[in-house]
């Protein structure tokens, strides 16, 4: 005999000691799948057979049993469950996680039950116990169907027992084999001609009958998927029918119910339904079409699957959307709110039930496609969006193309029905999207990215960043990225220098790369830019006001709403001449970018720390200076002293040079520049493939049509065969030529640079390649070692620094920047974005030697 | 860094060199000891019958100074402790210096010359650069009571940029006729006064020992709650470390979180009103969201009403401040189960604090940037949606009878705004509406006839919960 048992499900076996429950359970399911009490009675109490440990036993076997099923895994039960109370309480089990439970009654007569028990040295009762279960049993036997099993098998006999296979069965709603492509089709409630139309303009061809009535439509490669209510309200609902279920029986479409369909079987079967919200159309329609048709339709109603799981489990379309525990899941429950949704039980001024919105809560990875609800527009919420775009009150009919993501939309004819609340106003209680919630960033987290694997953030460092994130941060539908931190390069052997390029060129030879790029490095603050391309994009892409965003590396606007606003605009003019969102075919831009001066987002820090240090310095050290000398005129032995006094005086007049090229003065914008220098998104695309030298190429057209604004970056490239040239052009830059202690000023002022892989993105037998590497010039590193830091007794002790935890972490903030922007890109839901931008500064707050 | 004591005798029948035996140093020899974070020079550019100027020379070694004693959590260490004015100015660790050298004249002691150090005489003290929070005012303020004729001169920030205006240095130069064990005391207390900087290196055992210097002279010091306080504000808890790195990131530094709304009576008063709102709504479970050191918590957990009361903040710090400040851990179990504390963010929706009696927003909104207020009205009324809100914010009305408040200025450095009356109830109306609540204002402190009270409260009711 073969037994199905759906792929998902609850077994429970069923029957008394000695029925061969356990030796079943074994020869047909994995051990793992099994959960026998007798089990959990020896987990609790190391003693299978201890009855007083059945209670807490069963707390156990509920337990495993509810997280496997939470898990979507088949589970056994191996319990005698003879008593109704007993299955009562799986039958719950299966409910509560939305699976079938399937009962297996084994009932071998009395005596072989006996016999086995008897054979058995650890069990001690007798056949009076037996009996007893074999007599509950029987009575509880014919109720089983009424408990809730969906299908019960019963065995009477040793050698019907012996004889069963058990097949698996993949349940209705799995069609995760079926990749598509399909256009996945919105409510279209009698609209004939439509849907006509729509499935024309996407390429289908329609087949008509002898009067010329559409009964099938085929694409060449792509299936259609209706989301249900086909019926009521609109002019033609058996036209609909007709051409639908031809599509479905010819395999062209499949179709899942709606709350329409479900009341309309109710009415064909003659059951007591209200009959309004367009029923009365429908059946109007459908007294004037023979019985047969009539016929068929219920058929095909009855049929429908509450919802299908397509594409590997990448697809979910159901009628009023599904939250992720019940995706391929098969219950009543499963199947309400496939046809009607959650709702919160409140009532909306039109009388209609307020929907809860589960959309906002929805964190699966599956796209979730339904109807029900009709909108103006459909909108992607957390990468579910709803199809119903109102066709019969006079809206739209849509559909969605997938994998591709493209909305494809008929104009209705006219308003077939009034609806009970205009159309244009937005559902009720206006939509809140992107709605964050705390268990999206806070705790220990693993995010799973494209290019360096699996990262984790502790809790302490999501702690530390949700404090930041929450007073600190701009709104984090603009955030889409926060860049990572750099790491120095190998501290040179070189005497009087901490830092030199050859390090880093060394670094990225070993790894072999060996095609560089040196870019300048300014002397700004990091700033990231999300430029749009006019003033309505910010709304409609990211569903904020505004015109997009300025921020710092911890998520800061730099500046308040209307000089943001004006920089912007001066922005957005600068790459619309340039071309640049032409070039990308793109609405909104995201760049890297330093913003100059410092002082103009530090000023407070450049006063109260550097200057503070210089204006300290200038005090002090020429009175004690002064002291030391009159001390040695006088003939005191302090010349030593006196000598490294005039030497720190110069260290911080050295210094006091040093941050005053940070400093110019800026009034609102006047004096503010932006330096971009690399590209990071736009709309469905993302960059570190290209080139440095594209980017470089994209700021250099910036700087073309706006020199006012935009400073360019210097850059130079180099390869394993000109590495002099690029060590010359870091001594101009910084000065570092004239080598020698107290000599004067050099020609370069500048920072440093950075050295980056000239191809951008570099993958190497190691792993991700750094980014870039910082090599910062002499004088500079005095604002970040302290004056004196060129001092050989200070040199000596620098020299020891390490760099393995900050490249680590640079390289782990790049791949969860990477990450974000890929997402932000491909137009994810705003928590998986957001969930890589926290991720970046929840690292940053490492402790980690803040001067590398 | 640097400081000299210089005295002429005049008057006294003793050579001015005779200042050496006072101090217990030889003017012939210059003296090295080492201290904490560096070491410590006394010598005498000039030491003449007629005149005797000593110096301390303190050179701090910044480098050591961080990584003495900190293990390895050096790293975490931010970088203004590695570049910063302790090499140059004359801080708290210049007045560790001083008590260590002069230990003994400090104490009045001097075997050599017994009545020179029991008397008053001459003296000449020249701080180059001394950190002066408060500016050159407060150095009259703090030494001239004390018998000192104070010169105080402001050192500019940047000469090259006028614009920055003066540093919080002054040049220094006090004189008068005093013992010198007082003036030396003077110093070791004032110093690390006027500096007020955070004492990374001064542990509590420090501070001890500095009050125990100001006996004598500091209970009669008509500015001795400004000195007391100074010593016994500004010790930040380490969990500071990982928020002042990621400031320092951005390149701006962290506010210090004082408020200006000057007397506590309207604190005590808006958590006595807050409290009897929960009383009157017969509140039973409830959330004081953003609840800081925890002070409404503990008025709250007096109402035995209140069996369940959850605090939240959005600072891990501010949670351990509040557990500390309330002996959350050494409650007994009883009381303990009443109180749970989560940190969490207001512009995240947190399911924790779903369908409770009440949650209270006591001065919080203030906190939030106003585009983010949005994403806070989802959290509270959608979200958590309990059946009443309370939420309390400044009147900026009222702001005008703050003395101590400069015009246009907020009440605390880190509100992002402070609302009239009309605002905050046309945005409560708003928030009301969408949400379904309804809404009553109530006033907290002595109102004002034309100004209304210092503080406004906003009483949130679901309307299928009334």
């Amino acid at each position: 005999m073969k037994i199905d048992v759906p792929a998902l499900s609850l077994v429970v076996l069923v029957g008394a000691s000695g029925s061969g429950k356990s030796t079943f359970a074994r020869q047909h399911f994995l051990a793992t799948e099994v959960i026998s009490s007798d089990f959990c009675r020896g987990l609790v109490s190391d003693d299978e057979n201890d009855q007083a440990a059945t209670k807490d036993a069963f707390e156990v076997l509920n337990f495993i049993a509810g997280k496997r099923l939470a898990a979507g895994r088949l589970t056994v039960i191996d319990a005698t469950n003879v008593q109704p109370d007993a299955r009562k309480e799986l039958v719950n089990l299966a409910r509560e996680y939305d699976v079938l439970p399937v009962a297996i009654v084994l009932d071998p007569p009395e005596r072989v039950c006996i016999e086995r028990t008897e054979q058995r040295a650890d069990r001690q009762f007798g056949a009076k116990v037996i009996t007893r279960q074999r007599s509950q049993l029987k009575r509880g036997l014919r109720s089983l169907k009424r408990e809730g099993f969906r299908t019960v098998h019963v065995l009477n006999s040793v050698d019907e027992i012996d004889a069963v296979s058990i097949e698996r069965t993949r349940l209705f709603n799995d069609l995760k084999d079926r990749t598509g492509p399909f256009d996945i089709i919105g409510d279209v409630h009698g609209c004939r001609p439509e849907l006509e139309q729509l499935l024309t303009d996407l390429g289908y061809t329609i087949t008509r009958d002898a009067t010329g009535r559409p009964i099938d439509a085929v694409h060449q490669d792509r299936r259609a998927v209706f989301v249900g209510d086909l019926v009521d309200r609109g002019p033609d609902t058996p036209g609909v029918l007709r051409l639908v279920m031809g599509m479905v029986a010819n395999g062209n479409a499949y179709c899942v119910p709606g709350n329409h369909e479900d009341k309309l079987l109710r009415a064909l079967r003659g059951k007591n339904v209200k009959i309004s919200h367009g029923l009365e159309t429908t059946l109007e329609q459908l007294a004037l079409e023979p019985q047969e048709f009539r016929d068929e339709v219920e058929t095909f109603i009855d049929g429908l699957i509450s919802h299908y799981v397509f594409d590997g489990g990448k697809l979910v379309v159901s009628h009023a959307g599904l939250v992720e525990r019940m995706h391929g899941r098969a219950s009543g429950r499963v199947r309400s709110f496939c046809l009607y949704g959650e709702t919160t039980g409140e009532t909306d001024e039109f009388g209609l039930p307020v929907r809860y919105p589960w959309a906002n809560d929805y964190r699966g990875r599956a796209m979730v496609v339904y109807g029900h609800t009709p909108t103006p527009e459909p909108e992607w919420i957390n990468n579910t969006i709803c199809l119903d775009t109102g066709c019969v009150f006079g809206g739209s009919l849509t559909a969605l193309r997938y994998p591709e993501r493209e909305l494809v939309s008929v104009k209705a004819a006219e308003e077939y029905y009034a609806p009970a609340k205009p159309l244009h106003v937005a559902t009720a209680p206006s939509r809140e999207p992107d709605v964050l919630e705390l268990t999206d960033v806070t705790g220990r987290r693993v995010i799973e990215t494209a290019t360096h694997g699996r990262l984790s953030v502790r809790a302490e460092q999501a702690g530390a960043a949700l404090e930041v994130m929450s007073r600190f941060a701009i709104d984090p539908r603009f955030l889409l990225y926060l860049p990572p931190t750099m790491s120095p390069v190998a501290t040179s052997p070189e005497p009087g220098l901490l830092e030199h390029p050859r390090q880093a060129f060394e670094t990225y030879r070993a790894q072999g790369v060996t095609e560089l790029v040196c870019e300048e490095k300014h002397m700004g603050s990091r700033a990231v830019v999300l430029l749009t391309r006019d003033d309505d994009v910010a709304e409609k892409r990211f569903g904020v006001a505004g015109r997009g965003a300025i921020h710092t590396r911890t998520g800061r606007s730099f500046f308040d709403a209307d000089l943001t606003d004006e920089l912007l605009l001066r922005l957005r003019r600068v790459a619309s001449d340039a071309g640049i969102f032409e070039e990308l075919d793109t609405s909104w831009l995201l760049f890297d970018a330093e913003l100059l001066p410092w002082s103009a987002k530090a000023e407070d820090l450049l006063r109260n720390q550097y200057a503070a240090v210089g204006a300290a310095a200038r005090t002090s050290l020429p009175a004690a200076t002064a002291a030391l000398r009159s001390a040695v005129d006088a003939g005191l032995d302090m010349g030593e002293l006196l000598a490294s006094m005039e030497r720190r005086t110069t260290n911080a007049a050295k210094f006091t040079e040093a941050y005053r090229r940070y400093c110019w003065p800026t009034d609102g914008l006047d004096g503010v520049r932006l330096a971009p220098f690399q590209v990071l998104a736009s709309e469905g695309a993302t960059y570190q493939d290209r080139p440095h030298a594209w980017h470089l190429d994209v700021a250099d057209r910036m700087v073309a049509k706006g020199p006012e604004l935009i400073t360019q970056t210097r850059r130079l490239f180099v390869d394993a065969d000109n590495w002099d040239a690029g060590i010359a052009w870091w001594e101009e830059l910084t000065g570092a030529g004239g080598e020698g202690q107290g000599e004067g000023e050099g020609k370069g002022e500048g920072e440093g640079m950075v050295v980056k892989p000239a191809a951008n993105l570099t993958r190497t037998g190691k792993g991700l390649a750094q980014p870039g590497l910082k090599v910062r010039g002499r004088e500079y590193l005095r604002l970040i070692y302290g004056p004196d830091y060129t001092d050989p007794a200070n040199f000596t002790r620098l020299r020891d620094r390490n760099l393995g935890h900050k490249r680590s972490l640079a390289l782990r903030e790049y791949a969860l920047g990477l990450e974000s922007l890929d997402r932000a890109a491909r137009g994810e839901p705003l928590w998986r974005i957001h969930e890589c931008v926290f991720a970046v500064l929840a690292l940053e707050s490492e402790p980690v030697d803040p001067r590398l | 860094m640097f400081l000299t004591l210089g005295t002429d005798l005049t008057g006294i029948d003793a050579p001015a060199s005779d200042f050496g035996f006072l101090l217990h140093k030889n003017p012939a020899r210059p003296q090295l000891i080492e201290v904490t974070g560096g070491s410590a020079h006394v010598f005498y550019p000039e030491a003449t019958d007629e005149r005797c100027t000593a110096a301390v020379l303190l050179e701090i070694d910044p480098i050591g100074l961080v990584r003495s004693g900190r293990g390895k959590a050096a790293e975490g260490f931010t970088l203004g402790e590695y570049v910063n004015d302790r090499p140059y100015a004359a801080s708290s660790l210049l007045a560790v210096a001083l008590a260590k050298l002069f230990r003994t004249a400090m104490n009045g002691r001097c075997d050599a010359r017994p009545e020179l150090a029991a008397r008053a005489i001459p003296l000449e003290i020249h701080v180059p650069a001394l950190p002066c929070w408060g500016g050159s005012d407060l150095a009259e303020r703090l030494f001239a009571p004390l018998g000192w004729t104070v010169d105080a001169r402001p050192v500019p920030l940047d000469p090259q940029i006028p614009a920055w205006g003066d540093s919080r240095y002054v040049d220094l130069r006090l004189t008068g006729v005093l013992r010198l064990a007082d003036a030396l005391n003077h110093l070791y207390v004032m110093l690390p006064v006027l500096d007020d900087a955070k004492h990374y290196w001064v542990g509590s055992d420090e501070v001890d020992k500095l009050v125990r210097a100001g006996e004598g002279w500091l209970g009669a010091h008509p500015e001795k709650e400004l000195i007391s306080r100074r010593y016994l504000a500004h010790r930040r808890y380490l969990a500071d470390a990982a928020l002042e790195r990621l400031a320092e990131v951005d390149g701006v530094e962290l506010a210090d979180e004082s408020s200006d709304e000057g007397s506590v009576s309207l604190a005590v008063e808006r958590r006595g009103v807050v409290a009897g709102v929960l009383r009157e709504l017969g509140a039973r479970r409830v959330a004081d969201i953003g609840c800081g050191e925890g002070a409404l918590v503990g008025e709250l957990l007096k109402d035995p009403m209140i069996g369940e009361l959850i605090a939240t903040d959005v600072s891990a710090r501010a949670l351990i401040g509040a557990k500390r400040r309330l002996h959350y851990d050494d409650l007994p179990d009883r009381q303990r189960d009443r109180l749970r504390f989560l940190q969490s963010s207001v512009t995240y929706s947190d399911e924790r604090l779903a369908g409770l009696d009440a949650v209270v927003l006591m001065e919080v909104i203030e906190h939030v940037d106003p585009p983010r207020l949005p994403a806070l009205a989802h959290s509270v009324f959608r979200a958590a949606h309990p059946a009443a809100i309370v939420i309390t914010t400044p009147n900026s009305e009222y702001n005008a009878l703050f003395p101590s408040l400069p015009a246009g200025n907020y009440r605390h450095p880190d509100h992002r705004f402070e609302w009239t009356r009309p605002e905050f109830e046309t945005w409560s109306h708003e928030v009301a509406t969408r949400y379904n609540y309804s809404v009553e204002f109530r006033p907290v402190g002595p109102p004002d006839p034309a100004l209304g009270p210092p503080t406004q409260l906003a009483l949130f009711r679901r309307e299928d919960a009334r």
